[in-house]
């Protein structure tokens, strides 16, 4: 058996590809994107990204009443978005095996909170699986499957940032094809209206007892005995840290992490002397455990915020610390907006006109930081819309000249639009914009129905913004090219002024996908060091010795600064 | 072989990602567990980067490596060095790009760019080796060639016979930059 060097994500999807599962839909989201990307490249599979998540899964959960082993793939705050029909999915059961996986973002790497997703499984009552690296990411992608059919439910394969993000050694293995189950009618099952849902429930809460009752023998849970003065419960990424600073304590491993395996538990607390309970986030495990009438320590050692990691558990048991260099103070690095990108025309006008920007989860978040600072709040995808329409509700038909709501086009897709539906049957003045760069950006290029091509990079039907907004009954769509700053300037103006609903559109590819001549700007002897072409926030552009220069290797041509400048001293190098 | 930590450090879009695809494979092939760690997402756009890499002839368990733990740090810029040196174990080696690039709130004159990085780390660290990666890329042809010439740098302070990066970066990089590479690799290796 091949043995190939796996990100933990890759490792995902090849284990979806050998369990035999033919129908994926995502929606991406880091750290879970690599997964739906990877399974994109199995012929056998078909792999769709969705407009959001709730689409995923009931796309998916469509695939498994019709026979299929499917899966969806998200975030963990795209688990909010799916929660509808996950938890009803959850006492529908499956037909071909179904695994919905998440991927929590412990330390806010690339997320706007840590919420843990276990808690979701929990409340929706079905078994959730944690892998602790890229091997078991494979392995118990497959066993979610078994267990799914066995079981009848849903299973949430739990991952996160460090563990979707990790590379190791994987064995790769044939693909187990699968026929598709016969389809049987079935409204007791799968009609979840009251009647039915009553008994469903009982079900649910059934075959959770019987996973509880069996879980004692999943392979996926391991005690590995020790040192007995010390046993300490963990999952996932913990182990990792846990193995690498108490190599000789006692372990109990869980690959089950709802409904937890209490007989192991039990039998694991009986063999040591303490118990102690090592998880990231919050007390999920301490808590259930201390219920059990087990005097586990744990979060009275350890924080709920951020990450974890061997040298923090290996202080707390032994006071021992690494010999090294104290930390120096250092600026910070911010992510930024690349040089070339479309969205700084954009951010640069509305920093300018002084508005309010109500702003959504993507690169164009940037524009929230220095020197642009031009945005105001940000909660959740496609919340722009819909906190500009409360933010006038609030403060009146004024307020909302001096306001706008910020969003891209896969933003707009995923949840924008029934904002955009609320404001024009609500009636509201506000002006809403969207930076349609054509691509999914922070997530790493990814398509959606804006793009013309599908998850497999194939042609598909490009779905067009502006006719969608106007569909919406919204009067006033404007188009404009976000490095003409004059007529953004002027399209915000008019827009913003007009006490009716706006839609503007800026539109121009993704630096990083279209290339712009590629002819780097140099700074001429014009230059009066006003220092306004810093007020862009480009890259490109440093100070040295007191003055702005454009640093020819991280230009890409795209003048916008010149545009900014008012001396004309900024021009395109000739060659 | 003694267990190896390298950590590499740079800034979003430099390329330092390249670097840890061929020592993982290289260790795969060789026959030791190896795990990677990178950075995907917001950070990659022009933020601090890393990347860690662990190779052991025993199981390796976390995939992090932490202060006091890099045996190897291969700095892609200078502040980004003087960012993770903490990480650097005691008798550890440090190879830095002396190239500048300054933050935005260094670009806005909110905070300054350390002064004297390399004698900052000289002063700290027994095994400090500075080169100037984006000169050597750019004679060799392209300034993309920055961590190709890191990776040769870094070479000589880990057991693999040089054939073998030169074979993993054929078998990485596209056909029409081997070339390029290899030699961009070889005067690394040489400084």
């Amino acid at each position: 058996m091949e043995k190939k060097i796996m990100l933990g994500n890759e490792a995902f999807a090849r284990g979806a590809y050998e369990a035999g599962v033919t129908v994926i839909s995502s929606y991406p989201g880091t750290p879970s994107t690599e997964v739906t990307e990877s399974a994109a490249k199995y012929e056998e599979i078909h792999v769709e990204w969705a407009p959001n998540e709730k689409v995923g899964t009931e796309v998916a959960v469509g695939a498994s009443i019709g026979g299929a082993r499917a899966l969806s793939c998200m975030k963990h705050v795209g688990l909010n978005v799916a929660a509808d029909p996950f938890y009803t999915a959850a006492y529908t059961g499956v037909t071909g095996g179904l695994v919905i996986l998440v991927a929590d973002d412990n330390g806010c790497h690339s997320s706007q909170n840590e919420q843990d997703s276990r808690y979701h499984g929990r409340a929706a009552g079905v078994p959730i699986l944690e892998p602790a690296n890229a091997q078991e990411c494979k392995d118990f992608m497959k066993y979610a499957y078994d267990l799914s059919e066995t079981y009848d439910t849903p299973v949430l394969l739990r991952s996160n940032t460090r563990i979707s993000h990790s590379r190791g050694i994987v064995t790769v293995e044939d693909r187990q094809a699968r026929e598709v189950k016969p389809y049987e009618k079935n409204i007791q099952k799968y009609v979840a209206m009251p009647a039915m849902a009553k008994k469903l429930h009982i079900a649910q809460e059934k075959r959770l007892n019987q996973i509880q009752a069996d879980s004692k023998d999943f392979p996926i849970n391991r005690m590995e005995i020790n040192d007995k003065k010390m046993g300490i419960i963990t999952s996932g990424i913990c182990y990792q840290y846990v193995k690498e600073a108490l190599p000789n304590a006692s372990v109990l491993k869980m690959g089950l992490i709802n409904p937890l395996p209490r007989d192991l538990i039990q039998e694991f607390a009986d063999q040591v002397e303490e118990v102690y309970v090592i998880e990231e986030g919050t007390p999920f495990f301490e808590e259930q455990i201390r219920a059990m009438g087990i005097p586990a320590k744990g979060k009275d050692m350890f924080t709920i915020q951020g990450e974890y990691s061997a040298n923090m558990i290996r202080k707390a048991f032994t006071g021992e610390e690494p010999e090294h260099v104290a930390p120096q103070e250092a600026p910070g690095r911010p992510p930024l907006m690349c040089a070339g990108c479309p969205h700084r025309g954009l951010f640069y006008i509305l920093s300018k006109l002084k508005k309010t920007v109500l702003g959504d989860i993507g690169c164009y978040t940037l524009g929230s930081l220095p020197p642009m600072s031009a945005m105001d709040a940000c909660l959740c995808m496609g919340a722009s819309i819909t906190m500009a329409h409360g933010f006038e509700k609030a403060r009146g038909k004024d307020a909302a000249k001096d306001t706008v709501a910020v969003l891209g086009d896969s933003t707009f897709f995923h949840s924008g639009i029934t904002g955009l539906i609320n404001m024009n049957y609500n009636q509201s003045a506000g002006t809403v914009i969207v930076l349609d760069n054509r691509i999914t950006g922070m997530t790493g290029h990814q398509h959606n129905p804006s793009t013309g091509k599908n998850a497999k990079g194939q042609e598909a039907p490009a779905i067009d913004i502006a006719q969608l907004a106007k569909a919406c009954g919204v009067k006033h769509v404007v188009e404009v090219d976000p490095f003409d700053l004059e007529a953004v300037e002027r399209a915000v103006k008019e827009e913003t002024a007009r006490e009716e609903l706006s839609v503007i559109i800026t539109k121009r590819p993704c630096a990083l996908i279209v290339k712009q001549p590629d002819i780097p700007y140099v700074i001429t002897d014009n230059c009066k060091n006003c220092k306004k072409c810093l007020s862009i926030g480009c890259p490109a552009i440093e100070v040295a010795e007191g003055k702005p220069v454009i640093a020819p290797e991280s230009c890409v041509g795209c003048g916008l600064c010149a545009d900014v400048c008012p001396f004309e001293a900024i021009e395109m190098e000739v060659k | 072989m003694k267990d190896m930590n390298i950590l590499i450090v740079g800034v979003g879009g430099q390329g330092t990602l390249l670097a840890s695809v061929i020592l993982g494979k290289i260790a795969l092939e060789e026959g030791f567990d190896v795990k990677l760690a990178e950075v995907h997402g917001m950070a990659q756009r022009g933020g601090s980067v890393v990347t860690h890499v662990r190779i052991s002839e025993k199981e390796v368990c976390s995939p992090l490596i932490e202060e006091g733990g890099a045996d190897v740090i291969v700095a892609f810029e200078e502040l980004e060095a003087y960012r993770w040196i903490p990480y650097l174990k005691k008798d550890g080696a440090i190879f830095v790009n002396t190239q500048q690039i300054k933050p935005m709130p260094v670009i806005l004159g909110d905070a300054d760019y350390p002064e004297d990085v390399v004698g900052f780390l000289n002063a700290n660290a027994n095994k400090v080796t500075c080169l100037d990666a984006l000169g050597i890329a750019t004679e060799c042809g392209s300034q993309k060639a920055v961590n190709t010439v890191l990776l040769g740098a870094m070479a000589k302070e880990l057991p693999f016979p040089k054939e073998t990066w030169l074979k993993q970066i054929e078998s990485t990089v596209k056909p029409k930059f081997v070339e390029l590479n290899k030699t961009a690799f070889e005067k690394g290796y040489q400084a």
